[in-house]
């Protein structure tokens, strides 16, 4: 038991670095994901994720592998790419998704023409796919930062964020805290996508939100405990990722994302709230 | 409709395969009748540079410090490719993208396999999904890189019978080059003590080095930079270096050096410089030339390893 579950942590330090990092991960991560899926912007994710991507490429084609223009390319083109679409959105007759589809299709290509006037063939997949097997202190710092961050920010909007969630037409009418909440959980959104790019990558960093807050979704109607259990889950598919990637030798980052996967379709068949088991064989309980 | 259609695919026809074709020629009759060759990557369009000297013209598809792995061809090596007299490429499986490359530019270049001759090594143990399939790294032994002289020798006076004098005497000196270059690198290895010769490095590209000259290289991934290291792959390297006490980790110019970092600071061994495998580097990196990158990373081997 100990050496399946325990040793591979002890004996070597990637590995304690990459389990620090996942669990950071999670913790900001996790109440980002469930407050994007219960604003029904699931998707939103994925497309801040391509609109952080050539940011990050520009920031590595100007000064190399460097943490720091890396993080601030991604972090400038995810900002931009965040308060146009919020702005847009919330000033035209222009939708919220349609918004922010035209911006970050815009930030991708413009990425993509930079890079290749630029004509380097270094192999930028590489480098825009994070290893969570390589975190260095710097970067252990920067999304434990960022998870700080996040929790901190998220515990002073998170009032007008769930009545936002709920009933935006409310909001809108008792106060203008609304407007400005949204624009900070975007901005969060942006942050933490950068967190996990370094970690995983930018299209599996939106795996870490997305699939724990699906899963939390199906054992809790309480917002305050959804987001405890996809944060739970989170990091629990961290540590399992891991332990399978170590055991297995598939690769890391991959392995994260499944295992976060296989306790989605566990939640989707058995979850307490809204299964499809429950739904095909309602309790007894329920009847009497 | 049918016809109108069938009328644009000849037109398109046309202008791609024939227009070149019938330009080809003509341009060929001009004053200077320099022979058109493309060479996959930078080392390979060094050694035809070398022998070809003023008579060839070398457009080369992947450049400096780029990984030919990886590489996607853009449609400007297409037509640089369907214009060229002789196409050069290294084999065994290096340029996987090269097939469809030659065919989308209808080019009828021959195409000149510089291996020919090589015994391949097979990439030994590790990972199983690498049985069976020839590490293309040829040129990292001095002996192998003059097998690819004298094919790119052979092939160009086949091509060009006119300057078989001038591509003759071009190779010969190359090779005498190629020869004290062999002399120095068994000479420094020489010098280091046998069980101090273990390195890391992030790719494995160096298996024709360790063959040729004794020294033992160890990477955290398969052979091609495509596939990505596993926790398990990364624990075995950790535990291997720990057990046979590798003197020195390198990085690379191509793969990613955070994964080779965090092996380093983990198990102590010394971080040597930056090797060169698949590419040339530009004039910041010093190693412009085969010659070049060959010296350099033997002066890093020697200093790390001695040292």
């Amino acid at each position: 038991m100990h050496d399946l579950f325990i040793a591979p942590f002890t004996e070597f330090e990637f590995m304690r670095r990459a389990l620090a990092g996942a669990l950071a991960l999670a913790l900001g991560a996790g109440p980002i994901g469930v407050f994007l899926m219960l604003r029904r912007m699931s998707l939103v994710g994925d497309a801040m994720a391509h609109a952080i991507l050539p940011g990050a490429a520009i920031g590595f084609l100007l000064s190399g592998l460097n943490l720091f223009a890396m993080t601030a390319g991604g972090l400038i083109a995810g900002f931009v790419v965040a308060l146009l679409t919020g702005l847009v959105a919330r000033t035209t007759e222009l939708k919220e998704d349609a918004a922010l589809a035209t911006f970050y299709l815009l930030s991708l290509a413009l990425g993509v023409t930079i890079v290749s006037l630029k004509g380097t063939n270094i192999d930028l997949l590489h480098v825009l796919f994070g290893n969570v097997l390589a975190l260095d202190d710097q970067t252990l710092l920067l999304i434990a930062a960022n998870a700080t961050i996040t929790l901190i920010v998220l515990a002073l909007i998170y009032r007008p964020l769930v009545v936002e969630c709920v009933d935006p037409g409310f909001m809108r009418s008792v106060s203008r805290a609304g407007g400005l909440a949204h624009l900070a959980f975007l901005v969060l959104v942006v942050i933490n996508l950068v967190s996990g790019f370094h970690a995983l990558g930018t299209l599996l960093a939106v795996g870490t939100m997305m699939l724990p807050a699906a899963i939390g979704r199906f054992w809790a109607r309480d917002v305050t405990l959804m987001i405890a259990i996809a944060t739970a889950s989170g990091a629990l598919s961290g540590y399992a990722g891991l332990l399978l990637s170590f055991h297995t030798g598939v690769a890391s980052g991959p392995a994260i994302i499944l295992v976060a996967g296989a306790l989605y379709v566990m939640s989707l068949l058995f979850g307490r709230v809204g299964g499809l088991v429950r739904q095909l064989f309602p309790g007894r309980h329920l009847e009497a | 409709m049918l016809t109108r259609r069938r009328a644009m695919l000849a037109t398109a026809f046309t202008t791609l395969f024939v227009v070149p074709l019938v330009a080809g020629p003509a341009r060929a009759q001009q004053s200077q009748p320099r022979l058109r060759t493309i060479a996959t990557f930078s080392i390979l369009g060094d050694f035809v540079k070398n022998v070809g000297g003023d008579r060839v013209e070398v457009g080369i598809l992947v450049g400096a410090n780029g990984n030919a792995h990886v590489y996607a061809p853009s449609p400007a090596d297409a037509k640089k490719v369907a214009e060229a007299n002789i196409v050069f490429v290294n084999g065994l499986g290096f340029e996987g993208w090269l097939e469809r490359l030659v065919k989308a530019s209808g080019t009828k270049a021959p195409i000149v396999v510089a291996t020919k001759g090589i015994k391949p090594r097979e990439r030994a143990g590790g990972h199983d999904h690498d049985h069976g399939r020839a590490d293309p790294h040829a040129w990292q032994s001095v002996a192998n890189a003059k097998v690819y002289v004298t094919n790119i020798r052979d092939a160009l006076i086949a091509a060009d019978p006119s300057g078989k004098a001038a591509y003759d005497a071009n190779a010969a000196a190359y090779l005498a080059k190629l020869d004290a270059l062999e002399r120095e690198v068994r000479d420094t290895i020489a010098r280091v003590p046998a069980d101090r010769r273990r390195v890391i490095t992030s790719h494995d590209s160096f298996g024709y080095f360790e063959g040729a000259y004794g020294v033992v290289f160890t990477a955290p991934q398969g052979v091609s930079t495509e596939a990505e290291a596993s926790a398990k792959d990364v624990a075995a390297i950790i535990t291997q270096i720990k057990k046979q006490k590798a003197a020195a980790v390198f990085l690379e110019n191509v793969t990613d050096p955070r994964l080779v970092k965090q092996i380093a600071s983990e198990t102590g061994a010394k971080i040597g410089g930056t090797l060169y495998s698949d590419a040339l580097t530009d004039d910041k990196g010093g190693a412009t030339t085969y010659i070049d990158l060959i010296r350099h990373n033997l002066k890093q081997l020697a200093g790390a390893l001695v040292g």
